[in-house]
Order: structure tokens, then sequence, then C-alpha cells
């Protein structure tokens, strides 16, 4: 019987009532006292020098109380990059400063250069739009294909970057020369160009910020769409704002969807700050879709040569990459590690290579600025190889699945560290492998095949073998490798008098269902019913402090804080409870919400204990402090490394080159599993944004700069008719060995599987037809399957 | 300004309006009502969805003057006169059929206008109706599975949970 409550069971979510309801908060949903609204003013061109901005129009309009433009922040700090990034050659990235407002110059269509406030949004905007008529911009050639940005050094997106070049990162260098003369020597060598194709997030919930600034004690608070309020109030208070970090609160309520995209501090987040300062009124401002198309950190875009050296029997000797990946305009917060130690260093995915070598060059271009998007360079490392790794099985009449099988470290192979710089703690990935085959029936793939034939499509088998690392850390690490933080997190478990508790945590749900799940593991632990433990997140008044939601790290990272404060109240509680019980503390045991002396019936129940705690009246207080409230830092060792199998099923309509995903099953290995509910909730939402990638999603930039699929109208989301039921199944586990509760992250897996399988499928399903395409660039649309297969 | 009147969730409300507010606006920064979301501007996404005289309509593409007069139905609407969930609400939490919340709104009220419709749709009418609704966390297949097990038929078959 599966478990009805705790962990491993699949609890239904506490959150969904409020949201089911209409009673969920979202920024945009506050209503304050005296709120203005704030409109900004974008730039209509992608590339162009600010010749004059004339403000007395909009700001004589009826209802506008103040006009922001980057002259007014030309003194304050810029938004930086988390990490600093060294070229090959030793020099450090280069680095331009991010405004709150664009100064001097634009930058990409869509960057603000000035903002609007008034008494209503419908006046704001009104002024707003006086206001770009009121300014004059010299329009400048355009910067938008990264291979001509850094051929062409006259034309800059910064004038100070001569080249357009953030830095030309090579990983691991002394690995060079060796994977050259592999490449060199090898018996076969399969090359691939491709492209991964660049993403708008989308999150459903527009990006919105709500400034207050309070005159009596000097305070402000910041209501925002963020993953992670305390980086947010770092970034604010420390670098741009300049404001005393205990003066700044940072709330972000109920968030809808982040996938990357939230994790960043904008501009816009320091405006309504600096304007509700100015004006000693709360102001408002929410994005419209069409600006979080153009002013939201996109994901992806880069351009790869991969090279797969090889025994002629598919064994593999050493990959070689080399990669342009676009930044866009500026550096949000995480796009310099994203291209590099989240995909350089994935670049021997799950298999026994010998050597690998990655080059990266990072571009900027008058395009939105390029950062972490669901996945964030895991998935353009797997797309890179499983695209490869299928080539090479064509190329030489060699099976998928055998290749595969061959290539991937066995599990007696762990602890394994990779020629690119990760050791991998633990896996099977034969295991998930098998799994998967099992599932997708690879046997009776023949007979699907005819049936498909039968109706005049073709059909196509696509596999792809992954790995990623999450939970990034520790921070010792990373620190070595350019962070400007450190990646460990913090939880506050507050028992309270009458027993029932408060867990803090550095952890944002925006999504994830933290909120059942987290609840899940205190009241397992404590045994206590899971009602009985609130979990409070997104508020840093309230919380001790987070590096916030990404990169598949809650549970891992911020849960395993969690879990060690609540040892440090069940030690208390022993300490207690020996009073109490007038025993040894040794002799103290815990267990079921109940302390007792051991091989006695003495017993005191938790909230026993938690009543004693905070009514001390027979209470060790010579030795212990009344309360029972433990916080607690948790710094991962290590990465942990989710794998697993996914196979894809495809239906090519050869009339019109349409793809239908017909199947798609997944076999993952995320260690242990807290809620399976939730888990597979995940994996599902993780692959639909793989099909989307891989088959509809497409950010276009003409030449000029201009964003041409700017809205839901041209720009494809997949829908509920773009997807199929999807196969998943995480009963492989190899419980992560560093981590207290062996989890190893499970949200952004579907996003990095799921690309290459279908594109794999697809090309299968072409070959399949006697169509002699060997690669076909994301999305696959049917005009380009219907292209290729003209020839 | 234009006097509106409608009654929303079975209650008349009454407000001043200019010609170009939107119904959605009305509904939630009228009348309060927060749980019809706007996510696109473009009547793409379906965030906004409820019912007008019983009818789906993307509220962020009506004016709420030509709603005047109209009975609305809003997500605060859908629950059942003891507050408990009604429902497709109830499948869409038994099925794990939302994650961040923000469609949800417009994906029960298309959900509900489906089935009143056809009362039982086959997954691809499911997926066909649902369209208009744009989810970017779930896939899609709790949601089609919720919408399945909410017109009563069996989902213990659809592919592991």
């Amino acid at each position: 019987m599966p478990k009805d409550h705790g962990i491993g069971a699949s609890s239904k979510r506490r959150e969904d009532i409020r949201f089911l309801t209409g009673k969920g908060v979202y920024t945009d949903d506050l209503n304050l006292h005296g709120q203005a609204h704030a409109v900004f003013v974008r730039s209509e061109v992608a590339h162009g020098r600010i010749v004059k901005i004339d403000t007395s129009a909009a700001a004589g309009m009826p209802g506008v109380l103040a006009v922001f433009t980057g002259e007014d922040f030309k003194d304050v700090g810029g938004n930086p990059a988390g990490w600093l990034i060294n070229s090959r050659n030793g020099e450090p990235m280069r680095e331009p400063k991010r405004p709150v407002l664009a100064h001097g110059k634009v930058r990409h269509v869509g960057d603000a250069y000035a903002a609007v406030v008034a008494e209503t949004y419908a006046q704001a905007k009104d002024a707003a739009e006086q206001l770009a008529g009121d300014t004059e911009i010299e329009e400048l050639p355009a910067i938008i294909d990264m291979g001509a940005a850094l051929a062409d050094a006259s034309n800059r997106v910064h004038d100070e970057i001569p080249d357009n070049q953030c830095y030309d990162w090579g990983w691991i260098e002394d690995n060079r020369a060796a994977v050259d003369e592999a490449i060199k020597n090898a018996p076969h060598v399969t090359t691939l160009e491709l492209v991964n194709n660049r993403l708008v997030p989308n999150a459903m919930e527009p990006r919105a910020s709500i400034g207050e600034y309070f005159p009596g004690t000097g305070d402000y608070k910041l209501t925002t769409t963020s993953q992670n309020p305390h980086l947010t109030r770092l970034l604010v208070a420390a670098f741009v704002l300049g404001i005393p970090e205990n003066k700044l609160t940072v709330v972000a309520p109920d968030v809808g969807g982040g996938f990357g995209s939230k994790i960043y501090h904008y501009g816009e987040e320091a405006l309504v700050l600096a304007a509700a300062k100015k004006l000693a009124r709360p102001v408002r401002w929410t994005a419209e879709r069409s600006e979080s198309f153009l002013s939201d950190a996109h994901g992806r875009d880069h351009v790869t040569k991969i090279e797969l050296a090889c025994e002629k029997d598919g064994t593999f000797i050493a990959f070689r990459t080399e990669t342009m990946a676009n930044v866009g305009a500026y550096l949000s917060n995480f796009a310099t590690v994203t291209p590099t130690f989240l995909h350089g260093t994935l670049m021997a995915g799950p298999y026994k290579v010998p050597n690998v070598y990655v080059n990266v060059k990072t571009v900027f271009t008058n395009t939105a600025p390029v950062d972490a998007y669901r996945g964030a360079g895991r998935p353009e490392a797997t797309f890179s190889l499983e695209r490869v790794v299928d080539k090479m099985c064509r190329e030489l009449g060699l099976d998928p699945f055998e290749v595969r099988r061959k290539n991937l470290l066995t599990k007696d192979m762990f602890p394994y560290t990779t020629p690119v710089g990760l050791a991998y703690d633990t896996g099977d990935y034969h295991a998930t492998l098998d799994k998967a085959m099992q599932m997708a029936d690879v046997a009776g793939f023949e007979a699907r095949r005819a049936a498909s034939a039968a109706k005049g499509k073709l059909r196509g088998m696509g596999l792809s073998t992954w790995i990623e690392a999450c939970g990034i850390a520790p921070s010792h690490l990373v620190g070595v490798l350019g962070s400007r933080v450190g990646l460990y997190d913090a939880a506050t478990v507050r028992v309270n008098a009458t027993g029932n508790i408060s867990v803090m945590t550095g952890a944002h749900s925006h999504g994830q269902g933290h909120e059942t799940v987290f609840a899940q593991i205190v009241a397992e632990k404590l045994g206590i019913p899971e009602s009985s433990v609130e979990i409070v997140h997104g508020d840093t008044s309230k919380i001790p402090f987070g590096m916030g939601s990404y990169g598949s790290r809650s549970l891992a990272v911020c849960g395993s804080a969690m879990n060690r404060a609540v040892d440090k109240i069940i030690a208390k509680g022993k300490k207690i409870a020996a009073h109490m019980l007038e025993a040894a503390e040794e002799d103290i045991t815990f267990e079921n919400g109940s302390f007792s002396v051991a091989g006695t019936d003495k017993a005191k129940t938790f909230g026993e204990i938690a009543f004693s705690a905070y009514v001390p009246h027979n209470y060790p207080l010579e030795t212990l402090e009344p309360g029972l409230e433990e916080t607690a830092f948790y710094d991962p060792a290590n990465f942990t490394y989710p794998a697993g199998a996914y196979i894809c099923e495809v239906e090519v309509d050869p009339d019109t080159g349409k793809v239908e995903v017909a199947a798609f099953h997944c076999a993952d290995d995320f260690g242990n599993v807290m809620n399976p509910m939730i888990v597979e909730g995940q994996v599902h939402g993780g692959v639909g944004q793989g099909i989307g990638q891989a088959l509809c999603e497409n950010t276009s930039y003409d030449g000029n700069g201009q964003l041409l699929s700017g809205s839901y109208m041209d720009y494809a989301m997949p829908r509920a008719d773009d997807v199929p039921f999807y196969n998943v199944d995480h009963s492989c586990q190899t419980p992560c060995t560093h981590n207290p509760l062996g989890v190893k992250g499970c949200g952004e897996a579907g996003a990095i599987g799921s690309p290459p399988a279908v594109v794999n499928a697809v090309i299968d399903a072409l070959q399949r037809g006697g169509h002699k395409v060997d690669h076909i660039d994301m999305p696959v649309s049917p005009s380009r399957v219907w292209a290729a297969m003209q020839g | 300004m234009t006097k509106v009147t409608m009654t929303v969730n079975g209650k008349a409300v009454s407000g001043e309006v200019e010609g170009r507010t939107l119904l959605s606006s009305f509904l939630r920064e009228g009348l309060g009502l927060t749980g019809t979301h706007v996510g696109c501007d473009t009547s793409q996404c379906g965030a906004c969805v409820v019912h007008v005289d019983g009818k789906a309509v993307k509220s962020c593409t009506m004016f709420a003057a030509d709603a005047s007069g109209s009975a609305v139905r809003t997500i605060e609407g859908m629950a059942n006169a003891d507050g408990s969930l009604g429902t497709i609400q109830q499948a869409f939490q038994d099925h794990h059929g939302l994650q961040c919340g923000f469609c949800t709104p417009g994906m029960v009220m298309s959900a509900a206008a489906l089935l009143a419709e056809n009362p039982k749709p086959s997954e691809a009418d499911v997926r066909h109706y649902l369209e208009g609704n744009i989810c970017r966390c779930t896939g899609y297949h709790n949601i089609v599975k919720a919408v399945l097990a909410a017109s009563g038929q069996d989902v213990s078959k659809i592919a592991a949970e």
C-alpha cells in the first residue's frame, strides 16, 4: 500500500485550495492605499544612441506624478553578473554596466530608457506614449547574428567592448591538446552543427513589482514576482540602490511560474522603489505580455559544433565542442555561468568517455538578455550529445540503444570523476535505460510503425540518455569558479507553545508545491500531523536567509537545511525530556512523536515538550535556554546528479511535415522521492516544455533586431492538443549519497531529456521513410520537416 | 463614464466604468475579484476566462459595458454552497491539475463550459477545447486527466499518474 501521509506519500497539495477558489494572492492582485502606476518607455529600435529625451510635455499631462530617465540613475550601481568567468587566456570577462534605465544608448528592442508614474494606469500609459514621441534616438546598425558580432569590431553593443565578446572560455583547457590529438587519430569522427533555439520562458504570470517607502522609518518594501527574494534584496540593496539591507524587505507572494526568468533582478524593481521614495506612495507596475516577450531574460540560444570521436564499434574516445552562446545586450545575473559551468561541465553526459574539451564564446548582441531557463545549460549539453550520438549510430549502422548501453557508466564505477570535472556520486544508468525500453515496448515498435505506415504516416523512435547536475554547490568550489555568492541555504523551524510548527524556508515555491512537501517531511520526522506544519516562504522579513528556488535545488539544499533544523529541535527536545523524565539524555529516544526513556514506559509527547519549552516551570534553565526554535544553514558537499532515459515516438505526416508526438516514456532516477504525485507533475511539465522547444517554440529576431515572435499569436506555445499523455516512472532510485534526504531534484529533468528524444525520433521517422535527413534544427516545425524531406 | 449593472456569482453589482474598461479590469479592480487573471492582453492565454450568460468568454477582450445586464460567473463562484470545492475544482486537486495556479481559474472555467456542452468528452475533445488556455507548468497531462475525471470517466488507466 502506498503511504497516505508523510515522506513518500502523494499528499494532495494544500496550496491548491486557494488557487482553485480564486483566493491566491499574486503581486498584481494587491491593491494598496494611495498607489500610483508606473509605465515604462521602451526602445523601438534594437540599437541606438539617445540624442534627446524631452520630458516636459509628458510631465505636464493629467495625473502624471513623476518622470524618470536613465539620467536619474546614472550615478547608482549596475545590476551585476553573479559569476565572474575568465577567458582561456586568463583575462576576466568583459562586464558592462547594466543600468536601471538605459542611459546614452539603447541596446535592444524593449530596453527601457524612461518611466512615467501617474495616478492611474491609463494616465501613465498616455504620458509614456507622449514621451516616446518626444524622444530622439539615432538608430545604429543592429548586431544580431553572433558570428557577425564577433567578426565586425567596428559595430559594438557596448562601446568599450571591441569584439562584442564577453569571454572565450575553455573547459578543461588542459584537455585541449589531448582531445585534438584523439580526434585526429580516431577511427571515426562524427561532426554535427546545430542550433539550440532561443526560447522565451513565458511564465503565465507576467512580471510585476510594487515599491513602498515608509518615511517614518526609512524602510522600503518590494513586493515582486521573484524566485529568490533574498537574492533580489541583496542586489537591490547592496549593488544598485545602496539601501542598507536591513531597511529593505522583499516579498514574493504567490508567484505564477518562473522557469528561471524570475530568478533575476530587473531594473523595474529598482525603479518602483526609487519612485516610491520620491513620491512617498506605493508605486506599482505589471508587465503586459508584450513587455514580457521583450524584456524577460530569454533562454538557450547556442550555436554549436560538436565532434564525437569513436571506435568503429561505437565506443566513445572523445568529445569536442565549440559553442557561441548569446547573452543578449546585457549580462543578466546568471548569464555567464549558464553556458559555462552549467553546460561545459555536463559535456561528458552519463558516459565513460576518456576525454572532453569544451569551448564557449559568449557574445553580446542587440537582443533581450539571455539567461538560465528551465535546465539552464544542461539541456544545451544534453541536446548536443544525444544528437551527435544518434548521428554517429546512423553513420556506422549501429543500434542507438546498444551504443548507449556500451558507453554508459556502470553502477560499480561510482563515485566517478568525469573529464570535465564533476564527481558523480551515484547512479544506475543501465537501470533507467532498461526501464524506459520496457515502458516503451521497444520490441513492438515495428508493428506500430507498420500501423502508422498503413495510415500514410512515418513513424520514428528516438532515445535520449541524460544526466544533470542540480543544487549547485559547494560554496568554496563555486567561489573558486567565479561565483560571487555562496550556494547554501537556510531554514528556521519554530515550534510554537501549542506544539504546531512554522517552518521558514529559503526556498520559494512558485508551482513546486513546497507548502505540501516540506510539511510532509517535517511531519514525518516529528511524528505529528502534516496539518500541524505551516511552511513560510518568500518574505525576507520572516526568513533567516535563502538563495531561492532554481536549478532543482529546493529540496536537495533548502530541504536539507530544514531537515538539519528539525534534527536540532529533536536534540533539544531530548534534553528537555531528560530533565522532565529524570533520565540521562543519552537514554532518551524519539519516535512517532514521543520522547521516551529507553526500556521504560516513561514518555512525554512532542506537544508536552514544546509546552514545557515555552512554560518552563519544570525545566533545566541553568543549562538550557527556554523556547524551541532552531535555525540551520546547509552547504552541500557536491551537486546532485539525477539521470534517466527518455524514449519518444512520433508520427510524421509526409504531406505536411507535421510531427505528432505519439508516445513519450520517461524513466528517471531522482533518488528518494518525497511526493510521487508532485514529482510526476514536475516531469510532465518539463517534458511539455521540451516538446515545445523541439516542435513549436521559436524566438525570431529579424536583421534589424525586431522581435518577430513577440506575442502568443506569433510565438507557438505548446497547447493541450500539441502533447500526449506522458508515461513516467521514477522507480529506479539511487539515493544521493551526501544529503540527508537522499534526494536529487526533479524540476528540470523533463526539459533536459526530452528535446533530443523528440528530434531523434523525427530523424528516425524520416530515415525509415527513405529520406536522407540527418539533422533538422529546432523547432522541428512542419515547414522545416517538409523542406528537409524535399532534399 | 458609463454605469454598468450585472450579477456576478449570483450577486447584483454595479459600477461606473470608462468605455474602454475591460470586463477583466472591472472584475479585478472594480469588484476586487482577483481570481480572474490576465496573462497576455491578446486573448490567447485564457487565464481570464469567465462565464457570461453561461458562455465561456475571455474577459480581457470584452468591455465591461458590453456585459451590463448579464449574469457573470467567475472562479470565485465555482465552489459549493458550503465553501467546499466544486466537482471540477476537486478533480483538479485530486489529479494535481495545477502547479503555480495562475492559469487555473481560466482552466476551471473553460472546463466547466466544456462539460456543460459535452458531459462525457473524449481525451481529444478536452485537448481541443482547451486550446485557448495556455499552461506552462503541467504539460497539460494532469489537467486533461482532471477534466476527464470531473466528467465521471475512469482515468485510472491513463499512463502513470
